[in-house]
Protein backbone atom coordinates (compact mmCIF):
# COMPACT_ATOMS: atom_id res chain seq x y z
CA UNK A 1 0.00 0.00 0.00
CA UNK A 2 1.80 2.84 -1.28
CA UNK A 3 0.07 6.36 0.60
CA UNK A 4 1.04 9.76 -0.52
CA UNK A 5 1.97 12.17 1.93
CA UNK A 6 -1.22 14.56 3.00
CA UNK A 7 -1.84 16.39 6.41
CA UNK A 8 -5.47 15.11 6.07
CA UNK A 9 -4.05 11.28 6.18
CA UNK A 10 -1.97 11.81 8.84
CA UNK A 11 -4.57 13.03 10.79
CA UNK A 12 -6.79 10.75 10.39
CA UNK A 13 -3.94 7.59 11.05
CA UNK A 14 -3.70 10.01 14.50
CA UNK A 15 -6.74 10.41 15.29
CA UNK A 16 -6.88 6.56 15.10
CA UNK A 17 -4.32 5.58 17.13
CA UNK A 18 -5.58 8.09 19.58
CA UNK A 19 -8.65 6.33 19.28
CA UNK A 20 -7.27 3.03 20.29
CA UNK A 21 -5.45 3.99 22.95
CA UNK A 22 -8.97 5.32 24.51
CA UNK A 23 -10.88 2.08 23.12
CA UNK A 24 -8.01 0.06 25.31
CA UNK A 25 -8.22 2.20 28.37
CA UNK A 26 -11.91 2.64 28.16
CA UNK A 27 -11.81 -1.33 28.38
CA UNK A 28 -9.31 -1.61 31.13
CA UNK A 29 -11.28 1.15 33.24
CA UNK A 30 -14.37 -0.44 32.65
CA UNK A 31 -13.12 -3.60 34.80
CA UNK A 32 -12.80 -1.57 37.86
CA UNK A 33 -15.78 -0.36 39.84
CA UNK A 34 -14.67 3.21 40.88
CA UNK A 35 -13.06 3.59 37.04
CA UNK A 36 -15.50 2.14 35.15
CA UNK A 37 -18.28 4.79 34.34
CA UNK A 38 -15.21 6.73 33.26
CA UNK A 39 -13.85 3.88 31.28
CA UNK A 40 -17.19 3.91 29.35
CA UNK A 41 -16.72 7.61 28.63
CA UNK A 42 -12.92 7.74 27.14
CA UNK A 43 -14.32 4.66 25.15
CA UNK A 44 -17.09 6.88 23.92
CA UNK A 45 -14.76 9.89 23.47
CA UNK A 46 -12.36 7.86 21.25
CA UNK A 47 -15.42 6.46 19.01
CA UNK A 48 -16.58 10.06 18.56
CA UNK A 49 -13.43 10.85 17.68
CA UNK A 50 -12.43 8.38 15.46
CA UNK A 51 -15.98 9.17 13.20
CA UNK A 52 -15.64 12.52 13.18
CA UNK A 53 -12.30 12.08 11.43
CA UNK A 54 -13.36 9.67 9.24
CA UNK A 55 -15.79 12.43 7.48
CA UNK A 56 -13.46 14.79 7.96
CA UNK A 57 -10.25 13.27 6.18
CA UNK A 58 -10.78 10.16 4.95
CA UNK A 59 -10.04 10.16 1.34
CA UNK A 60 -9.83 6.89 -1.14
CA UNK A 61 -8.98 7.19 -4.41
CA UNK A 62 -8.13 11.36 -4.08
CA UNK A 63 -11.78 11.09 -3.40
CA UNK A 64 -13.04 12.91 -0.15
CA UNK A 65 -16.13 11.30 1.54
CA UNK A 66 -19.51 12.11 -0.08
CA UNK A 67 -23.23 12.36 0.50
CA UNK A 68 -22.05 13.93 4.07
CA UNK A 69 -25.70 15.56 4.06
CA UNK A 70 -26.73 11.72 3.90
CA UNK A 71 -24.89 10.33 6.24
CA UNK A 72 -24.95 12.89 8.88
CA UNK A 73 -28.88 11.59 8.65
CA UNK A 74 -28.13 8.73 9.26
CA UNK A 75 -25.89 9.70 12.12
CA UNK A 76 -28.48 11.78 13.38
CA UNK A 77 -31.30 8.72 13.47
CA UNK A 78 -29.25 6.17 14.43
CA UNK A 79 -28.61 8.73 17.42
CA UNK A 80 -31.91 9.37 17.96
CA UNK A 81 -33.15 6.04 18.54
CA UNK A 82 -30.13 4.63 19.92
CA UNK A 83 -30.52 7.18 22.53
CA UNK A 84 -34.13 7.06 23.29
CA UNK A 85 -33.83 3.64 23.53
CA UNK A 86 -31.50 2.78 25.62
CA UNK A 87 -32.84 5.59 28.08
CA UNK A 88 -36.33 3.99 28.56
CA UNK A 89 -35.24 0.29 28.66
CA UNK A 90 -36.28 -1.03 32.33
CA UNK A 91 -33.23 -2.33 34.11
CA UNK A 92 -34.59 -5.52 34.28
CA UNK A 93 -34.52 -5.70 29.91
CA UNK A 94 -31.05 -4.56 29.82
CA UNK A 95 -29.66 -8.04 28.29
CA UNK A 96 -32.41 -8.24 25.49
CA UNK A 97 -31.18 -4.28 24.90
CA UNK A 98 -27.31 -5.45 24.95
CA UNK A 99 -28.21 -8.10 22.45
CA UNK A 100 -30.28 -5.85 20.37
CA UNK A 101 -27.97 -3.09 19.67
CA UNK A 102 -25.47 -6.13 19.50
CA UNK A 103 -27.08 -7.53 16.36
CA UNK A 104 -27.33 -4.25 15.21
CA UNK A 105 -23.17 -3.80 14.94
CA UNK A 106 -23.29 -7.24 13.23
CA UNK A 107 -26.16 -6.44 10.50
CA UNK A 108 -23.75 -3.29 10.14
CA UNK A 109 -20.68 -5.46 9.44
CA UNK A 110 -22.47 -7.99 7.03
CA UNK A 111 -23.88 -4.72 5.26
CA UNK A 112 -20.31 -3.57 4.30
CA UNK A 113 -19.19 -6.72 2.93
CA UNK A 114 -22.32 -7.31 0.82
CA UNK A 115 -21.18 -3.70 -0.74
CA UNK A 116 -17.95 -4.12 -0.82
CA UNK A 117 -18.00 -7.48 -2.39
CA UNK A 118 -19.31 -6.91 -5.88
CA UNK A 119 -16.15 -3.75 -6.03
CA UNK A 120 -13.84 -6.18 -5.18
CA UNK A 121 -14.98 -8.84 -7.72
CA UNK A 122 -15.28 -6.07 -10.50
CA UNK A 123 -12.14 -4.86 -9.65
CA UNK A 124 -10.18 -8.14 -10.08
CA UNK A 125 -12.46 -9.42 -12.71
CA UNK A 126 -10.34 -10.74 -16.01
CA UNK A 127 -6.75 -10.31 -14.12
CA UNK A 128 -7.09 -13.28 -11.48
CA UNK A 129 -8.38 -16.81 -11.77
CA UNK A 130 -9.60 -17.13 -7.96
CA UNK A 131 -10.82 -15.00 -5.54
CA UNK A 132 -8.41 -16.37 -3.31
CA UNK A 133 -7.00 -12.94 -1.59
CA UNK A 134 -7.02 -11.64 1.61
CA UNK A 135 -10.02 -9.00 0.87
CA UNK A 136 -12.05 -11.48 -0.38
CA UNK A 137 -11.38 -13.79 3.02
CA UNK A 138 -12.18 -10.63 4.55
CA UNK A 139 -15.60 -9.68 3.10
CA UNK A 140 -16.69 -12.90 2.81
CA UNK A 141 -15.80 -13.46 6.81
CA UNK A 142 -17.20 -10.13 7.48
CA UNK A 143 -20.71 -11.54 5.96
CA UNK A 144 -20.63 -14.59 7.31
CA UNK A 145 -19.91 -13.85 11.18
CA UNK A 146 -22.05 -10.04 10.94
CA UNK A 147 -24.54 -12.51 9.54
CA UNK A 148 -24.85 -15.05 12.39
CA UNK A 149 -24.47 -12.35 14.78
CA UNK A 150 -26.99 -10.46 13.62
CA UNK A 151 -29.70 -13.35 13.38
CA UNK A 152 -28.76 -15.18 16.70
CA UNK A 153 -28.77 -11.84 18.53
CA UNK A 154 -32.18 -11.59 17.23
CA UNK A 155 -33.19 -14.93 18.38
CA UNK A 156 -31.31 -14.61 21.59
CA UNK A 157 -33.49 -11.26 22.46
CA UNK A 158 -36.52 -12.95 21.43
CA UNK A 159 -36.18 -15.48 23.84
CA UNK A 160 -35.21 -13.41 26.41
CA UNK A 161 -37.78 -11.25 25.89
CA UNK A 162 -40.03 -14.48 25.52
CA UNK A 163 -41.15 -14.07 22.69
CA UNK A 164 -39.70 -17.53 21.23
CA UNK A 165 -40.11 -20.47 23.22
CA UNK A 166 -36.91 -23.23 23.49
CA UNK A 167 -37.31 -25.69 20.79
CA UNK A 168 -35.44 -28.99 22.37
CA UNK A 169 -35.15 -31.51 19.75
CA UNK A 170 -31.36 -33.96 19.65
CA UNK A 171 -32.09 -33.45 15.14
CA UNK A 172 -31.53 -29.69 15.90
CA UNK A 173 -28.02 -30.31 16.46
CA UNK A 174 -26.98 -32.02 13.62
CA UNK A 175 -28.94 -29.88 10.84
CA UNK A 176 -26.91 -27.36 12.96
CA UNK A 177 -23.67 -28.87 12.25
CA UNK A 178 -24.52 -29.36 8.72
CA UNK A 179 -25.33 -25.83 7.93
CA UNK A 180 -22.25 -25.01 9.70
CA UNK A 181 -20.30 -27.28 7.48
CA UNK A 182 -22.32 -25.98 4.40
CA UNK A 183 -21.60 -22.36 4.94
CA UNK A 184 -17.83 -22.63 5.32
CA UNK A 185 -17.86 -25.25 2.02
CA UNK A 186 -19.50 -22.35 0.49
CA UNK A 187 -17.31 -19.83 1.53
CA UNK A 188 -14.47 -21.70 0.14
CA UNK A 189 -16.59 -22.36 -3.31
CA UNK A 190 -16.57 -18.52 -3.85
CA UNK A 191 -12.49 -18.24 -3.28
CA UNK A 192 -12.09 -20.27 -5.48
CA UNK A 193 -14.46 -19.14 -8.49
CA UNK A 194 -13.40 -16.77 -11.32
CA UNK A 195 -14.22 -13.46 -10.41
CA UNK A 196 -16.82 -12.33 -13.06
CA UNK A 197 -17.81 -9.10 -13.29
CA UNK A 198 -21.48 -8.23 -11.86
CA UNK A 199 -22.17 -11.80 -10.99
CA UNK A 200 -22.92 -10.96 -7.21
CA UNK A 201 -25.82 -13.86 -6.61
CA UNK A 202 -23.31 -15.88 -4.71
CA UNK A 203 -22.65 -12.88 -1.60
CA UNK A 204 -26.73 -13.06 -1.25
CA UNK A 205 -26.54 -16.70 -1.03
CA UNK A 206 -23.88 -17.18 1.56
CA UNK A 207 -25.92 -13.64 3.38
CA UNK A 208 -28.42 -16.25 3.70
CA UNK A 209 -27.30 -18.95 5.02
CA UNK A 210 -25.32 -16.91 7.58
CA UNK A 211 -28.80 -16.02 8.70
CA UNK A 212 -30.18 -19.25 8.71
CA UNK A 213 -27.22 -20.66 10.74
CA UNK A 214 -27.43 -17.80 13.41
CA UNK A 215 -31.14 -19.09 14.06
CA UNK A 216 -30.54 -22.43 14.25
CA UNK A 217 -27.39 -22.20 16.27
CA UNK A 218 -28.87 -20.01 19.13
CA UNK A 219 -32.29 -21.82 18.57
CA UNK A 220 -31.78 -25.25 20.57
CA UNK A 221 -29.75 -22.82 23.59
CA UNK A 222 -31.69 -22.77 26.54
CA UNK A 223 -32.81 -19.52 28.03
CA UNK A 224 -30.43 -20.09 31.39
CA UNK A 225 -27.75 -20.10 28.61
CA UNK A 226 -28.28 -16.97 26.56
CA UNK A 227 -26.07 -14.59 28.83
CA UNK A 228 -22.94 -17.13 27.44
CA UNK A 229 -24.98 -16.70 24.01
CA UNK A 230 -24.67 -12.94 24.08
CA UNK A 231 -21.31 -12.89 24.89
CA UNK A 232 -19.99 -15.13 22.62
CA UNK A 233 -22.21 -13.23 19.55
CA UNK A 234 -20.21 -10.08 21.05
CA UNK A 235 -16.86 -11.02 20.57
CA UNK A 236 -18.15 -12.56 16.82
CA UNK A 237 -19.27 -8.98 16.33
CA UNK A 238 -15.96 -7.69 17.17
CA UNK A 239 -14.00 -10.67 14.70
CA UNK A 240 -16.65 -9.20 12.23
CA UNK A 241 -15.64 -5.33 12.85
CA UNK A 242 -12.29 -6.50 12.72
CA UNK A 243 -12.61 -7.79 9.42
CA UNK A 244 -13.77 -4.67 8.14
CA UNK A 245 -10.75 -3.01 9.55
CA UNK A 246 -8.46 -5.68 7.64
CA UNK A 247 -10.27 -4.53 4.51
CA UNK A 248 -10.01 -0.86 4.62
CA UNK A 249 -6.65 -1.09 6.13
CA UNK A 250 -7.93 1.13 9.28
CA UNK A 251 -6.42 0.19 12.31
CA UNK A 252 -9.07 1.56 14.60
CA UNK A 253 -11.24 -1.07 13.85
CA UNK A 254 -8.70 -3.93 13.62
CA UNK A 255 -7.73 -2.92 17.46
CA UNK A 256 -11.44 -2.40 18.36
CA UNK A 257 -12.88 -5.25 16.84
CA UNK A 258 -10.27 -7.49 17.75
CA UNK A 259 -10.27 -6.40 21.37
CA UNK A 260 -13.67 -6.88 21.58
CA UNK A 261 -13.44 -9.96 19.68
CA UNK A 262 -10.96 -11.91 22.61
CA UNK A 263 -12.00 -10.18 25.47
CA UNK A 264 -15.55 -11.13 25.06
CA UNK A 265 -14.29 -14.60 24.66
CA UNK A 266 -12.42 -14.68 27.79
CA UNK A 267 -15.93 -13.22 29.29
CA UNK A 268 -17.71 -16.29 27.40
CA UNK A 269 -15.09 -18.20 29.35
CA UNK A 270 -15.44 -16.52 32.61
CA UNK A 271 -18.91 -16.93 32.17
CA UNK A 272 -19.14 -20.42 31.10
CA UNK A 273 -16.67 -21.61 34.23
CA UNK A 274 -19.16 -20.05 36.79
CA UNK A 275 -21.35 -23.00 35.45
CA UNK A 276 -18.39 -25.16 35.17
CA UNK A 277 -19.41 -26.62 31.73
CA UNK A 278 -17.48 -25.86 28.71
CA UNK A 279 -18.43 -23.85 26.09
CA UNK A 280 -18.67 -26.58 23.75
CA UNK A 281 -21.15 -28.01 26.17
CA UNK A 282 -23.08 -25.04 26.28
CA UNK A 283 -23.23 -24.40 22.29
CA UNK A 284 -23.93 -28.32 21.79
CA UNK A 285 -25.30 -29.69 24.91
CA UNK A 286 -29.11 -27.45 24.88
CA UNK A 287 -29.63 -27.68 28.66
CA UNK A 288 -32.64 -29.98 30.27
CA UNK A 289 -34.14 -32.94 28.02
CA UNK A 290 -33.52 -36.79 28.18
CA UNK A 291 -31.24 -37.53 31.84
CA UNK A 292 -33.73 -34.86 33.64
CA UNK A 293 -36.99 -37.57 34.23
CA UNK A 294 -34.68 -39.52 36.63
CA UNK A 295 -36.27 -37.36 39.56
CA UNK A 296 -39.51 -38.71 41.03
CA UNK A 297 -41.37 -35.94 42.13
CA UNK A 298 -44.71 -37.37 41.91
CA UNK A 299 -44.64 -39.05 45.49
CA UNK A 300 -43.43 -36.06 47.59
CA UNK A 301 -45.17 -33.27 48.79
CA UNK A 302 -44.41 -29.43 49.47
CA UNK A 303 -44.94 -27.52 52.59
CA UNK A 304 -46.69 -23.94 52.23
CA UNK A 305 -45.91 -20.83 54.35
CA UNK A 306 -48.65 -18.37 55.44
CA UNK A 307 -47.41 -14.85 55.15
CA UNK A 308 -48.07 -14.37 58.58
CA UNK A 309 -45.83 -17.59 59.93
CA UNK A 310 -43.08 -15.98 57.07
CA UNK A 311 -42.85 -12.98 58.78
CA UNK A 312 -42.74 -13.77 62.34
CA UNK A 313 -40.24 -16.21 61.45
CA UNK A 314 -38.23 -13.34 59.76
CA UNK A 315 -38.64 -11.06 62.29
CA UNK A 316 -37.34 -13.21 65.08
CA UNK A 317 -34.29 -14.27 63.35
CA UNK A 318 -31.03 -12.70 63.59
CA UNK A 319 -29.53 -13.37 60.15
CA UNK A 320 -31.53 -13.84 56.98
CA UNK A 321 -30.07 -14.26 53.52
CA UNK A 322 -31.66 -13.43 50.76
CA UNK A 323 -31.17 -15.39 47.23
CA UNK A 324 -32.37 -12.98 44.39
CA UNK A 325 -32.80 -14.94 40.94
CA UNK A 326 -34.71 -14.32 37.73
CA UNK A 327 -37.98 -14.61 39.31
CA UNK A 328 -36.78 -11.19 40.80
CA UNK A 329 -36.20 -9.60 38.25
CA UNK A 330 -39.42 -10.10 36.19
CA UNK A 331 -41.32 -9.41 38.80
CA UNK A 332 -39.53 -5.90 39.35
CA UNK A 333 -39.60 -6.70 42.94
CA UNK A 334 -36.02 -5.23 43.67
CA UNK A 335 -37.03 -2.56 45.41
CA UNK A 336 -39.49 -4.47 47.56
CA UNK A 337 -36.42 -6.65 48.74
CA UNK A 338 -34.59 -3.58 49.34
CA UNK A 339 -37.70 -2.26 51.55
CA UNK A 340 -37.76 -5.75 53.53
CA UNK A 341 -34.59 -5.59 53.82
CA UNK A 342 -34.68 -2.27 55.79
CA UNK A 343 -37.23 -3.09 57.62
CA UNK A 344 -36.15 -6.14 58.93
CA UNK A 345 -32.46 -3.95 59.51
CA UNK A 346 -34.61 -1.87 61.78
CA UNK A 347 -35.50 -4.91 63.73
CA UNK A 348 -32.20 -5.71 64.14
CA UNK A 349 -32.01 -8.60 61.77
CA UNK A 350 -28.70 -9.15 59.86
CA UNK A 351 -29.67 -9.04 55.94
CA UNK A 352 -27.41 -10.05 53.40
CA UNK A 353 -28.18 -11.09 50.13
CA UNK A 354 -26.33 -14.04 48.60
CA UNK A 355 -25.67 -13.72 44.58
CA UNK A 356 -24.74 -16.52 42.23
CA UNK A 357 -22.45 -15.53 39.61
CA UNK A 358 -25.36 -16.93 37.25
CA UNK A 359 -28.39 -15.55 38.62
CA UNK A 360 -30.29 -13.81 36.04
CA UNK A 361 -29.88 -13.55 33.04
CA UNK A 362 -26.76 -12.02 32.24
CA UNK A 363 -23.53 -12.18 35.13
CA UNK A 364 -24.10 -9.14 37.76
CA UNK A 365 -27.45 -8.97 36.26
CA UNK A 366 -28.65 -9.56 39.98
CA UNK A 367 -25.55 -7.06 41.32
CA UNK A 368 -27.30 -4.19 38.59
CA UNK A 369 -31.13 -4.69 39.52
CA UNK A 370 -30.13 -4.26 43.47
CA UNK A 371 -27.92 -1.49 42.84
CA UNK A 372 -30.68 0.08 40.96
CA UNK A 373 -33.01 -0.59 44.54
CA UNK A 374 -29.49 1.18 46.60
CA UNK A 375 -28.70 -2.32 48.26
CA UNK A 376 -25.38 -1.08 49.52
CA UNK A 377 -22.27 -3.23 47.97
CA UNK A 378 -21.02 -4.93 51.16
CA UNK A 379 -24.48 -6.67 51.69
CA UNK A 380 -23.83 -8.72 48.41
CA UNK A 381 -22.48 -12.10 49.40
CA UNK A 382 -20.51 -13.53 46.07
CA UNK A 383 -21.23 -17.49 45.98
CA UNK A 384 -18.60 -18.72 48.39
CA UNK A 385 -18.76 -15.99 51.04
CA UNK A 386 -22.71 -16.52 51.56
CA UNK A 387 -21.82 -20.76 51.22
CA UNK A 388 -19.09 -19.97 54.26
CA UNK A 389 -22.20 -18.35 56.10
CA UNK A 390 -24.95 -20.79 55.37
CA UNK A 391 -25.00 -22.94 58.35
CA UNK A 392 -25.23 -19.78 60.72
CA UNK A 393 -28.01 -18.53 58.43
CA UNK A 394 -31.65 -18.66 60.50
CA UNK A 395 -33.47 -17.68 57.14
CA UNK A 396 -32.92 -18.21 53.43
CA UNK A 397 -35.31 -16.52 51.34
CA UNK A 398 -35.04 -17.86 47.79
CA UNK A 399 -37.13 -14.78 45.23
CA UNK A 400 -37.07 -16.49 42.38
CA UNK A 401 -34.49 -18.24 41.44
CA UNK A 402 -34.35 -22.30 40.82
CA UNK A 403 -31.47 -23.76 38.99
CA UNK A 404 -28.32 -21.62 41.56
CA UNK A 405 -30.05 -23.21 44.33
CA UNK A 406 -30.60 -26.91 43.22
CA UNK A 407 -28.86 -29.95 45.57
CA UNK A 408 -29.24 -31.81 41.92
CA UNK A 409 -25.90 -29.79 41.40
CA UNK A 410 -24.03 -31.84 43.79
CA UNK A 411 -26.12 -34.78 44.36
CA UNK A 412 -27.35 -36.36 41.13
CA UNK A 413 -24.54 -36.96 38.35
CA UNK A 414 -26.86 -37.61 35.98
CA UNK A 415 -28.48 -34.05 36.23
CA UNK A 416 -27.57 -31.91 33.34
CA UNK A 417 -26.38 -29.42 35.62
CA UNK A 418 -24.17 -32.24 37.58
CA UNK A 419 -20.99 -30.19 38.29
CA UNK A 420 -22.12 -26.58 38.33
CA UNK A 421 -21.41 -24.78 41.69
CA UNK A 422 -24.60 -23.84 43.58
CA UNK A 423 -25.61 -21.43 47.00
CA UNK A 424 -26.01 -24.13 49.04
CA UNK A 425 -29.51 -22.88 51.06
CA UNK A 426 -30.24 -25.86 52.23
CA UNK A 427 -27.65 -25.62 55.13
CA UNK A 428 -29.52 -22.89 56.70
CA UNK A 429 -31.72 -23.30 59.57
CA UNK A 430 -34.86 -22.56 57.54
CA UNK A 431 -35.89 -21.97 53.78
CA UNK A 432 -38.53 -19.85 52.50
CA UNK A 433 -38.93 -20.19 48.52
CA UNK A 434 -40.78 -17.36 46.77
CA UNK A 435 -42.27 -18.89 43.69
CA UNK A 436 -45.20 -18.17 40.83
CA UNK A 437 -45.91 -22.42 41.26
CA UNK A 438 -43.71 -25.32 40.91
CA UNK A 439 -42.95 -24.86 37.31
CA UNK A 440 -39.28 -25.77 37.09
CA UNK A 441 -36.43 -23.65 35.75
CA UNK A 442 -34.94 -22.50 33.05
CA UNK A 443 -32.79 -25.55 33.02
CA UNK A 444 -36.45 -27.33 33.06
CA UNK A 445 -35.23 -29.89 35.78
CA UNK A 446 -37.00 -30.76 38.84
CA UNK A 447 -35.43 -29.54 41.89
CA UNK A 448 -35.41 -31.66 45.15
CA UNK A 449 -34.53 -28.04 47.40
CA UNK A 450 -38.72 -27.68 47.67
CA UNK A 451 -38.99 -31.01 48.72
CA UNK A 452 -36.39 -30.65 51.35
CA UNK A 453 -37.84 -30.87 55.24
CA UNK A 454 -36.28 -27.24 55.82
CA UNK A 455 -37.86 -25.60 53.04
CA UNK A 456 -41.41 -24.22 53.29
CA UNK A 457 -42.78 -22.49 49.63
CA UNK A 458 -44.55 -19.41 49.41
CA UNK A 459 -46.60 -18.70 46.20
CA UNK A 460 -47.49 -16.38 43.96
CA UNK A 461 -46.01 -13.66 42.27
CA UNK A 462 -42.54 -12.34 43.81
CA UNK A 463 -43.62 -8.24 43.85
CA UNK A 464 -47.22 -9.09 45.24
CA UNK A 465 -45.66 -11.90 47.71
CA UNK A 466 -43.49 -9.02 48.88
CA UNK A 467 -45.92 -6.58 49.33
CA UNK A 468 -48.18 -8.55 51.22
CA UNK A 469 -45.12 -10.03 53.78
CA UNK A 470 -43.85 -6.27 53.99
CA UNK A 471 -47.59 -5.33 55.14
CA UNK A 472 -47.37 -8.44 57.52
CA UNK A 473 -43.84 -7.89 58.96
CA UNK A 474 -45.08 -3.99 59.36
CA UNK A 475 -48.07 -5.20 60.95
CA UNK A 476 -46.23 -7.86 63.66
CA UNK B 1 1.12 -22.67 -0.62
CA UNK B 2 3.31 -19.82 -2.36
CA UNK B 3 0.10 -17.72 -2.17
CA UNK B 4 -0.78 -18.27 1.84
CA UNK B 5 3.40 -17.08 2.34
CA UNK B 6 2.12 -14.08 0.14
CA UNK B 7 -0.32 -13.17 1.91
CA UNK B 8 1.35 -13.14 5.25
CA UNK B 9 3.99 -11.06 4.00
CA UNK B 10 1.32 -8.75 2.43
CA UNK B 11 -0.62 -8.45 5.16
CA UNK B 12 2.19 -8.61 8.20
CA UNK B 13 1.04 -5.47 9.46
CA UNK B 14 -2.46 -6.66 10.26
CA UNK B 15 -1.38 -9.83 11.01
CA UNK B 16 0.86 -8.29 14.18
CA UNK B 17 -2.05 -6.43 15.15
CA UNK B 18 -4.70 -8.79 15.31
CA UNK B 19 -2.10 -10.74 17.81
CA UNK B 20 -1.02 -8.18 19.78
CA UNK B 21 -4.80 -6.82 20.11
CA UNK B 22 -6.15 -10.91 21.12
CA UNK B 23 -3.08 -11.13 24.13
CA UNK B 24 -3.95 -7.70 25.02
CA UNK B 25 -8.04 -8.08 24.92
CA UNK B 26 -7.28 -11.42 27.72
CA UNK B 27 -5.08 -9.61 29.73
CA UNK B 28 -7.42 -6.47 30.01
CA UNK B 29 -10.19 -8.49 30.91
CA UNK B 30 -8.93 -10.98 32.96
CA UNK B 31 -9.29 -9.58 36.42
CA UNK B 32 -12.84 -8.23 36.22
CA UNK B 33 -15.14 -8.69 39.25
CA UNK B 34 -18.25 -10.60 38.26
CA UNK B 35 -20.11 -7.69 39.62
CA UNK B 36 -18.94 -5.83 36.24
CA UNK B 37 -19.67 -8.67 33.81
CA UNK B 38 -23.09 -6.89 32.55
CA UNK B 39 -21.68 -3.76 32.08
CA UNK B 40 -18.19 -4.62 30.72
CA UNK B 41 -19.99 -7.08 27.81
CA UNK B 42 -22.04 -3.90 27.01
CA UNK B 43 -19.02 -1.81 27.07
CA UNK B 44 -17.60 -3.83 25.13
CA UNK B 45 -20.57 -4.32 22.64
CA UNK B 46 -20.94 -0.51 21.99
CA UNK B 47 -16.78 -0.74 21.49
CA UNK B 48 -17.11 -3.27 18.33
CA UNK B 49 -19.95 -0.41 17.09
CA UNK B 50 -16.15 0.91 15.54
CA UNK B 51 -17.69 -1.00 12.39
CA UNK B 52 -19.52 2.61 11.82
CA UNK B 53 -16.53 3.65 10.20
CA UNK B 54 -16.38 1.40 7.73
CA UNK B 55 -20.31 2.08 7.35
CA UNK B 56 -19.44 5.54 6.95
CA UNK B 57 -16.64 5.13 4.29
CA UNK B 58 -18.68 2.83 2.09
CA UNK B 59 -21.56 5.19 2.19
CA UNK B 60 -19.32 8.31 1.59
CA UNK B 61 -18.03 6.53 -2.08
CA UNK B 62 -21.23 5.56 -2.74
CA UNK B 63 -22.72 7.15 -5.88
CA UNK B 64 -25.22 4.03 -6.88
CA UNK B 65 -28.66 3.81 -5.39
CA UNK B 66 -28.62 0.01 -3.91
CA UNK B 67 -25.52 1.12 -2.28
CA UNK B 68 -26.52 4.53 -0.88
CA UNK B 69 -29.73 2.75 0.20
CA UNK B 70 -27.87 -0.15 1.80
CA UNK B 71 -24.62 2.28 3.42
CA UNK B 72 -28.20 4.57 4.36
CA UNK B 73 -29.09 1.30 6.29
CA UNK B 74 -25.48 0.24 7.73
CA UNK B 75 -24.81 3.98 9.03
CA UNK B 76 -28.23 3.74 11.48
CA UNK B 77 -27.19 0.45 12.56
CA UNK B 78 -23.96 0.97 13.17
CA UNK B 79 -25.13 3.91 15.27
CA UNK B 80 -27.45 2.64 16.92
CA UNK B 81 -24.69 -0.55 18.32
CA UNK B 82 -22.49 2.93 19.37
CA UNK B 83 -24.92 5.46 20.50
CA UNK B 84 -26.98 2.87 22.33
CA UNK B 85 -23.93 0.51 23.72
CA UNK B 86 -22.55 3.51 25.68
CA UNK B 87 -25.60 5.04 26.81
CA UNK B 88 -26.57 2.01 28.33
CA UNK B 89 -23.64 1.35 29.81
CA UNK B 90 -23.64 4.20 31.24
CA UNK B 91 -26.65 4.04 32.67
CA UNK B 92 -26.26 0.98 34.27
CA UNK B 93 -22.67 2.49 36.00
CA UNK B 94 -24.36 5.19 36.87
CA UNK B 95 -25.93 3.44 39.74
CA UNK B 96 -22.75 1.78 40.98
CA UNK B 97 -21.24 5.29 41.54
CA UNK B 98 -24.95 6.92 42.98
CA UNK B 99 -24.24 4.43 46.31
CA UNK B 100 -20.42 5.20 46.40
CA UNK B 101 -21.51 8.58 47.12
CA UNK B 102 -24.09 7.82 49.53
CA UNK B 103 -21.85 5.92 51.75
Amino acid sequence: MEEIFTPQISTLEISYILASVLFILGLKKLSHPDTARNGNLWAAAGMLLAILCTILFHKKEDQNIGNIPWILAALAIGTAIGWIAARKVKMTAMPQMVSMFNGMGGACAALISMMEFPRMQTAIAGHASNMLNGEALAILLGLTIGGVSFAGSMIAFGKLDERIGDIKSPVLRYINLMFLFVLLAFMVFIMFKVPVANENWMIYVLGGLALIYGVTFVMPIGGADMPVVISLLNSFTGVAAACGGFLYHNQAMLTGGILVGSSGTILTILMCKAMNRSLLNVIIGAFGGSSAASIQSGDKTVKEITLSDAAVLLSYSQKVLIVPGYGLAVAQAQHLCHEMDVLLTSKNVEVKYGIHPVAGRMPGHMNVLLAEADVPYEKLLEMEEANNEMQNTDVVIVIGANDVVNPAAEDDPSSPIAGMPVIRVWEAKNVIVMKRSMAKGYAAIDNMLFFHPRTRMLFGDAKASMQKLIAEIKNL
Amino acid sequence: MNEVLKFFLENREAIFIIILSVFLGIEVISHVPSVLHTPLMSGANAIHGVVIIGAIIVMGHAHDILPMVLGFVAVVLGTLNVVGGFVVTDRMLEMFRKKKTKK
